[in-house]
């Protein structure tokens, strides 16, 4: 299968976007960030905190079987436009990856396509770099076999 | 067969998961990381132990200090490691999809 996304990410700079297009309408893709039990479900982390408003917070975190937490995520919302923008600060518990600026833009293309742009600034290219050398810093949160999968690729 | 050296037994504890992080981000001695841990010293040494023995972590020494780095010989230049980072992304991305079309469908 085609894979949609698409991240730029150029040599030298603090900063990528991601984008992906959608075979949903942009108010069903809209609801999969507002909606605590929707983003649970996506992005398999637990919603602590999420204040879809101007000067509000959120918090996700992540727990393993033997309730450990193992990813925790919080930051500060800027922005919250219904169907057209997120702004949001991103920074990862217990790890030394600083603060993200997150722009996350949302785009009708049809009455049932839809696309998102996620531009998101790091406080310097080296950051940048390690958050994209490490998916598994990111996948701590995904299913343990994803990591699995991850370890057997390095093997 | 020496079960230590299994990889998914390595990664499967918290503390040893976290312990790859903080090296992937920058080489560190055993001090270091012991440092970011209330675990007692040894607890630690055992962990980055059974890290190396499964070659997740390599030692290197420098001097009179032992670095530890992450064992990923692939990872040389920033495209390829824009890769795994895309297939994360769109996985996510691919359940979200699925999940909202499964909303819209139950509607």
């Amino acid at each position: 299968m085609e894979q949609k996304t698409k991240i730029t990410a150029e040599d030298g700079k603090h900063d990528l976007l991601i984008t992906r297009e959608f075979d949903l309408p942009l108010e069903l893709l809209f609801k999969a960030y507002a909606e605590p039990e929707i983003i649970e479900q996506w992005m398999g982390t637990k919603v602590l905190k999420l204040e879809n408003k101007k000067h509000g917070g959120w918090q996700f975190q992540t727990s393993d079987a033997k309730g450990n937490v193992v990813f925790q995520a919080e930051g500060v919302i800027h922005a919250f436009v219904p169907n057209q923008k997120i702004i949001r600060t991103f920074e990862m518990g217990n790890a030394s990856f600083g603060v993200q600026l997150e722009i996350n833009e949302f785009e009708k293309l049809t009455e049932d396509t839809s696309k998102i742009n996620v531009h998101v600034i790091y406080e310097s290219v080296a950051q940048r770099d390690q958050v994209l050398k490490l998916p598994f810093a990111y996948g701590i949160n995904m299913a343990h076999n994803r990591l699995q999968d991850f370890v057997i690729k390095l093997k | 067969m020496n079960l230590r050296r299994d990889v998914f037994q390595a990664i499967a504890d918290p503390t040893r998961r976290t312990i790859l992080l903080l090296v992937a981000s920058q080489t560190m001695t055993a001090g270091a990381i012991a440092a970011n841990f209330d675990t007692a010293r040894p607890t630690i040494s055992k962990h980055l132990q059974i890290l190396t023995e499964c070659e997740l972590l390599r030692q290197e020494q420098t001097g009179r200090e032992i670095y530890y780095h992450i064992n990923a010989k692939q990872m040389k230049e920033v495209a390829d490691f824009i890769e795994p980072f895309r297939n994360m992304w769109d996985a996510r991305f691919n359940k979200l999809e699925s999940i909202m079309k499964k909303y819209k469908s139950k509607k």
